[in-house]
C-alpha cells in the first residue's frame, strides 16, 4: 500500500527524507536530562570517599526524589493542562499526612504486629483514606477556589495561597497544634546492610513505589486515549476541546488525581520523618516547585527526572558540605535553567 | 436551497467590549461547498469559531441539520458531527502523526479504510506517520489537520483558509484531496483567499465585509463578474 512513486509528479514533491549521520556529541543531546541522574550519580560516587556512605546517600537521595515526584507530578500536569498556579498543593500533602497518621493510630496493632503483610495491609489502607480524603478536598478546591480565577496568574497565586492557609488552620482545628509522631510500622523499622552499607528499609520501599507509579503514569499517558487528551491538551487545549473531547471535565479529573497524588505522597513523608505538622506540606512545597520547573512545567518525564535530581543533590551536599545543603537546590536551578530556559524538558506550548 | 445542513440566523458576536460580527445571516447547502469569501478583517475566521462555539454569539441562532447549536460548548459542538480545520491549523506537536489522527477518531482508532484514503490522498503522512508533529513541514502539518478532520464522516466541514502560506505545488495537492472529499458528497463551508483554489472548489459563495454577509450567490456567477468581485473584494482579477 506504499503511495506509487509514479504518482509523484502531480502531487507535492515526495520528500524523502535524507539522513546525516550525526555526530555522537549531536545525538546525545535529547538524552541528556535522561544522563544527568546516573552522570550525579557517579559523581558522587567519586566525590565521597567511602563507598558505602555513598551507597547510602544515593538511596535515601532517590527515596526523597521518589516521594517529591509523587507530590509534584500532578501539580505539573495542572500547570500544564490549564495553566494554573495552585500554591494550596501543599495543604494535600499535610491532609494526606494527618489522614494517613490517624489511620495508622487506630490500626496500631496491625502496625505493631511483626508482620510485613499486616504492616503493608495497614500503610495501604492508610494511603487509600489519605487518597479518597485529599482527592475530594481537591475537587471542592477545584470548584471553589480555582474555577473562578482561570488565565489570571496573579490571582491563582493569591486566591490559592488563602486556600492553602485555610487548610492549614483546618488540620489545626480538627487534630489541634502540636506535632504527632508516627513510628514506621515494625517490619520496616531498621535498615539492612549491603555492601557495608546500611539502607533503610523504608526508603527502598518508597523508591519502589515511587518507580512503580512513575511507570504506571508514563504508560497511561503514552498508551491509553485519556493520557493522548491530556498530553494535547497540554499543547493546545482549544483544539481538543474543537475535535469533541470536554477538557474541562479531563482537567478536573486530572486535578482530583493530583490532589491524591499529593495525599499519597504526605502519608509517605510523614512515615519518613516520622513526625507531621501541619505546615509540613508547606516545607515540601519549596522543593516541589523547584522540581516542577527545572523539569519543564507539563512534563511528567521532566519532573522525574528533576525531582531525582533534587534529592540526590540535596542529600549528597547535606553530607559533603551541610551549611550549602539549603542553597545547592536554587543553584541547581539556577544552573539548569541557564543551560535549559524552559527546564530539561520543555513541553511545547500552542500558545504563549 | 431547500434543506441546509447549517444555518445562521442574525448571528452577533462581540470579543471583549468590540462587536465583530453585526448579524451574520448564511446558509450552507447540504452536500456541497461553500465558500466564505472577503478581505482581511471581514470576519471570516470569527465566523467559524463561532460556529465552532469557540466564541460564544451574543444574539442568534445557528442551526445544523436541524438542531440549534448556538450556546453549547465546543466539544457538544463537534461531537453534533463537525470537522475543524483552523485557520492555524491545531496541530498537537508533542504528538506524533498517528496520536494525532487517533486523538480525532471519535469512535476510537479510525477505520483503516478511511486511512488508506487518507494516506493515498497525503503520502507524506505515512511516510512521517511515527514521527512528531511539531517537525512536520507547514504544508504537511496543514495536511495532517485536513486528515484528522476527515478520519470520520462528518455532517459538515469547517476549513479555514487551508493554503495559507502554503507552495502552489502543495495547494495542487491539498486542492485535489478536497476535491476527493467533495465528490463523496460532504457538505464544506470553507474560507480562502486564494481566489482559483476558490473557484476550483466552490459550488456557493457568501462574501463578508466588516463583520456581515454583503452578497451571496453561486460561485460561478461571482467568478464571471469581474465588476462585482472589485466592488465586493477590491479584488482585481488577472485575465486568463
Amino acid at each position: 500500500m506504499s503511495p506509487a512513486p509514479q504518482q509523484a509528479p502531480q502531487n507535492a514533491p515526495q520528500h524523502a527524507p535524507t539522513i546525516t549521520h550525526l555526530p555522537l556529541s549531536e545525538r546525545l543531546k535529547p538524552w541528556l536530562p535522561v544522563l544527568l541522574v546516573p552522570v550525579l550519580i557517579v559523581a558522587g560516587y567519586f566525590a565521597i570517599p567511602q563507598t558505602s556512605s555513598w551507597l547510602t546517600l544515593t538511596v535515601s537521595g532517590l527515596a526523597m526524589g521518589m516521594m517529591i515526584f509523587v507530590i509534584a507530578s500532578g501539580m505539573t500536569l495542572v500547570f500544564g493542562l490549564m495553566d494554573v498556579i495552585n500554591f494550596g498543593h501543599g495543604a494535600f500533602i499535610s491532609f494526606g499526612a494527618f489522614v494517613g497518621t490517624t489511620v495508622l493510630l487506630m490500626l496500631s496493632s496491625m502496625t505493631g504486629a511483626p508482620s510485613l503483610f499486616l504492616n503493608l495491609l495497614a500503610i495501604s489502607a492508610a494511603v487509600l483514606a489519605a487518597m479518597v480524603v485529599t482527592g475530594a478536598i481537591g475537587w471542592g478546591f477545584e470548584r471553589a477556589i480555582v474555577r473562578p480565577v482561570y488565565g489570571s496568574h496573579l490571582k491563582q497565586i493569591l486566591v490559592t495561597m488563602g486556600g492553602l492557609i485555610v487548610a492549614e488552620q483546618m488540620i489545626y482545628v480538627l487534630w489541634g497544634g502540636q506535632e504527632i509522631v508516627i513510628l514506621r510500622p515494625e517490619t520496616l523499622k531498621g535498615a539492612i546492610t549491603f555492601a557495608g552499607a546500611t539502607l533503610e528499609k523504608y526508603r527502598l520501599l518508597a523508591v519502589a513505589v515511587g518507580l512503580v507509579l512513575f511507570l504506571a503514569m508514563r504508560a497511561v499517558l503514552r498508551r491509553t486515549k485519556l493520557g493522548l487528551i491530556v498530553r494535547a491538551g497540554v499543547d493546545n487545549p482549544e483544539m481538543v476541546q474543537a475535535l469533541g473531547y470536554n477538557i474541562t471535565r479531563v482537567f478536573v479529573g486530572v486535578f482530583i488525581a493530583g490532589s491524591a497524588l499529593a495525599g499519597l505522597g504526605g502519608v509517605m513523608w510523614a512515615l519518613y520523618q516520622e513526625v507531621i505538622t501541619a505546615h509540613m506540606g508547606n516545607e515540601i512545597m519549596i522543593l516541589v516547585f523547584v522540581v516542577v520547573i527545572i523539569g519543564g512545567l507539563g512534563s511528567v518525564e521532566g519532573c522525574f527526572i528533576g525531582a531525582l535530581t533534587v534529592g540526590l543533590m540535596q542529600n549528597y551536599i547535606a553530607f559533603l558540605e551541610p551549611k550549602l545543603a539549603l542553597v545547592s537546590n536554587i543553584a541547581l536551578m539556577v544552573a539548569i535553567l541557564m543551560w535549559r530556559p524552559m527546564g530539561m524538558v520543555p513541553v511545547v506550548k500552542a500558545k504563549g | 436551497m431547500s434543506d441546509p445542513i447549517l444555518t445562521l440566523k442574525g448571528v452577533k458576536t462581540d470579543i471583549a467590549q468590540y462587536h465583530i460580527l453585526h448579524g451574520i445571516d448564511l446558509e450552507v447547502p447540504r452536500g456541497g461547498v461553500t465558500m466564505l469569501l472577503g478581505r482581511n478583517g471581514a470576519g471570516k475566521t470569527s465566523t467559524m469559531r463561532t460556529i465552532m462555539g469557540l466564541w460564544t454569539p451574543r444574539a442568534g441562532e445557528i442551526t445544523l441539520d436541524g438542531t440549534r447549536i448556538d450556546g453549547l460548548t465546543p466539544s457538544q459542538i463537534a461531537r453534533k458531527g463537525i470537522g475543524f480545520v483552523p485557520e492555524d491549523m491545531g496541530i498537537f506537536s508533542d504528538l506524533t502523526v498517528e496520536e494525532n489522527l487517533h486523538l480525532a477518531a471519535l469512535a476510537g482508532r479510525p477505520s483503516p479504510e478511511r486511512m488508506d484514503w487518507v494516506f493515498g490522498a497525503f503520502p507524506a503522512l505515512k511516510t512521517f506517520l511515527h514521527s512528531t508533529a511539531g517537525n512536520l513541514s507547514g504544508g504537511q502539518k496543514q495536511m495532517l489537520s485536513i486528515a484528522r478532520a476527515v478520519v470520520e464522516d462528518r455532517a459538515l466541514y469547517l476549513i479555514d483558509e487551508p493554503s495559507k502560506g502554503l507552495a502552489p505545488a502543495i495547494v495542487a495537492t491539498l486542492a485535489r484531496a478536497l476535491k476527493d472529499l467533495k465528490a463523496r458528497g460532504a457538505s464544506i463551508l470553507m474560507v480562502e483567499q486564494n481566489f482559483s483554489l476558490a473557484r476550483a472548489l466552490g459550488d456557493t459563495a457568501a462574501v463578508m465585509d466588516d463583520g456581515k454577509i454583503i452578497w451571496t450567490g453561486t460561485m460561478a456567477e461571482l467568478s464571471s463578474d469581474a465588476a462585482l468581485m472589485e466592488r465586493l473584494m477590491g479584488l482585481k482579477m488577472e485575465t486568463t
